[in-house]
C-alpha cells in the first residue's frame, strides 16, 4: 500500500521535499515514528496532521492512496 | 447611496451575487485590521477600495526601510512615521467614504477586548504567536469572526475562525494548534525571510474573506485552512475539527490574567547584554561568543571571533562551556539568541550565558 505525504514550511526544508511517497505505513503514529527516525529534528517540531484533507488528533489507520499533510504553524505577517 | 457611490462601486454592484444590497452591508460594516505590515498593507487597501465603512488599524510601529520590500502601503518618505498615521492618510485619500480609526498601541490582553468589541470582523495580520493566540482568544470571548493569515519564506496560510458553518460548527486557532511551538523552532520573517508577494497574496485573500463574510456571498473558509506555496504554485486545503478538550480563558477576567508571553515560552527573562556592554567585554577578552544564526545568514562577522551553531542544532551539537568564561550568544535580532540562552542555561546552570540585546544588527548599527 502506498501513501503520499505532503510537507510544509520547516518540515519540507528538513526533509528536502514537498511531497514523498511511502509504502506500507499502517497508521499515522507509525508515520510519525518513521519520519522522526529519518529526520531526528522532527521530534522537536510542532505540526498538525491532516489525512485526506481532514485534520486528525488521534492515531488514524491509513489505506492505499491516502494523502497525509504535515503542517507547522507560521507566525509571520 | 448617492450618485458618486453608485459610480465608484459600479463594477462590483454589477455582479449578480453582490448587487446594491452587498454594497450597503459593506458601507455599514466595521472591520479591524491588527498589524499594518505585509498582510495588513494589501488588506487595508482592498477593504477601503471596496467601500468598507469603518476600518480600524492597530499597530504601534513606525515605517522602517526593511518594510518597503513587501509593505506596499508605505513609501520611502514615510520612514519613521507611525504606520497607522500613514495608512489612514492613504486610505482616506483612496476612498473618502471610509472612516479610518487609528489604534496606535501595542495590542495586548489588557486592551484587546476594548478595541475589538466595536468591530464586526477582525483580520489578523500580526507577526508573532503570543499576539495571535491572544487575538484568537479575544475573538472567541467576544464571538467575532477572525480572518487569520500567516506567512513564512515562500508559503502562506489563510483561515476563517469563529464563524459558524452550515452545521453551526465553529473552530478557532487553538483547535488547530492547542499549544504554540517552542521558541527554538520558530523562525520569524525578520530572521527566515519572506518573498514580498507572499504576504501580498495572503493579505489579499484575507481581505476577500472579510468581504465575503460581511456580504454573505460565496463560501467563506470557515473551519478550513488554505495554504499557498509560491515556489511550486501549489494550493492545499484541509478542514479543522473542533476540539472539545481545548481550554480557553472563559471570562474577560481570566483573559486579562492569562500570560500569553509565558504561554508561548517567550524568553523575556533571560539575562542579556547591551551592544555597548558587549563591545567592552570583547575588549576585555575571556568570553566565548556563539552565533546561533544559520550558516548562510548575512552579514558574516569578521570583527571578532565566534563559533557558529545554528539554534536548531544546539540540542544535538552542544558546545563545551566552562564557568571560567562568560558566554555571549547572538543572532540577527535577539530572539533566537534568547531561546538559545534558555537551552544553554538548562545544560550549564553554573555558566554565565548572556543574549546580545537587539542582535548583531543592533551591534553593527552601533559600531558603524
Amino acid at each position: 500500500m502506498t501513501i503520499t505525504v505532503l510537507m510544509f514550511g520547516r518540515i519540507a526544508e528538513l526533509t528536502g521535499a514537498q511531497r514523498q511517497t511511502l509504502h506500507d505505513i499502517p497508521d499515522t503514529n507509525r508515520l510519525q515514528q518513521h519520519v522522526t527516525q529519518m529526520y531526528p529534528d522532527m521530534a522537536n517540531l510542532t505540526y498538525s496532521i491532516a489525512v485526506n484533507t481532514v485534520m486528525i488528533r488521534e492515531n488514524t489507520a491509513l489505506t492505499d492512496g491516502d494523502t497525509i499533510a504535515l503542517m507547522p504553524p507560521f507566525s509571520g505577517g | 447611496m448617492n450618485h458618486e457611490q453608485h459610480q465608484r462601486y459600479s463594477r462590483q454592484i454589477l455582479l449578480q451575487e453582490f448587487g446594491e444590497e452587498a454594497q450597503h452591508k459593506l458601507l455599514k460594516a466595521r472591520v479591524l485590521v491588527v498589524g499594518a505590515g505585509g498582510l495588513g498593507s494589501p488588506a487595508l487597501q482592498y477593504l477601503a477600495a471596496a467601500g468598507v465603512g469603518t476600518i480600524g488599524i492597530v499597530d504601534n510601529d513606525v515605517v522602517d526601510i526593511s518594510n518597503l520590500q513587501r509593505q506596499v502601503l508605505f513609501t520611502a518618505n514615510d520612514i519613521g512615521t507611525y504606520k497607522t498615521t500613514v495608512a489612514r492618510t492613504r486610505i482616506v485619500a483612496q476612498n473618502p467614504d471610509c472612516i479610518c480609526i487609528e489604534h496606535t498601541v501595542r495590542i495586548d490582553n489588557t486592551n484587546a477586548l476594548d478595541i475589538i468589541k466595536d468591530y464586526d470582523v477582525v483580520l489578523d495580520g500580526t507577526d508573532n504567536f503570543s499576539t495571535r493566540y491572544m487575538i484568537n482568544d479575544a475573538c472567541v470571548l467576544l464571538n467575532k469572526p477572525l480572518v487569520f493569515g500567516a506567512v513564512l519564506r515562500f508559503e502562506g496560510q489563510v483561515a476563517v475562525f469563529n464563524l459558524a458553518d452550515a452545521q453551526g460548527i465553529k473552530t478557532n486557532y487553538r483547535d488547530w494548534f492547542p499549544l504554540p511551538p517552542q521558541p527554538t523552532e520558530v523562525v520569524s520573517c525578520s530572521e527566515a525571510g519572506v518573498l514580498g508577494v507572499v504576504p501580498g497574496i495572503i493579505g489579499t485573500m484575507q481581505a476577500t474573506e472579510v468581504l465575503k463574510i460581511i456580504t454573505r456571498i460565496g463560501t467563506p473558509l470557515h473551519n478550513t485552512v488554505l495554504t499557498y506555496n509560491a515556489l511550486h504554485n501549489t494550493f492545499y486545503q484541509f478542514g479543522v475539527r473542533a476540539n472539545p478538550n481545548t481550554q480557553y480563558p472563559a471570562t474577560p477576567q481570566e483573559f486579562m490574567a492569562f500570560n500569553y508571553n509565558w504561554f508561548c515560552n517567550i524568553a523575556d527573562t533571560v539575562p542579556t547584554v547591551r551592544a555597548d556592554e558587549f563591545t567592552q567585554m570583547l575588549l576585555q577578552g575571556n568570553i566565548l561568543v556563539i552565533d546561533v544564526r544559520e550558516p548562510n545568514e548575512q552579514p558574516r562577522i569578521t570583527e571578532f571571533s565566534s563559533i557558529n551553531i545554528p539554534l536548531r542544532s544546539l540540542q544535538t551539537r552542544v558546545p563545551t562551556l566552562t564557568t571560567q568564561q562568560t558566554v555571549v550568544v547572538f543572532c540577527q535580532t535577539g530572539k533566537r539568541s534568547a531561546a538559545a540562552v534558555k537551552l544553554l542555561q538548562q545544560q550549564f546552570p553554573m555558566v554565565n550565558v548572556l543574549s546580545l540585546q537587539g542582535g548583531i544588527q543592533q551591534w553593527l548599527h552601533n559600531n558603524k
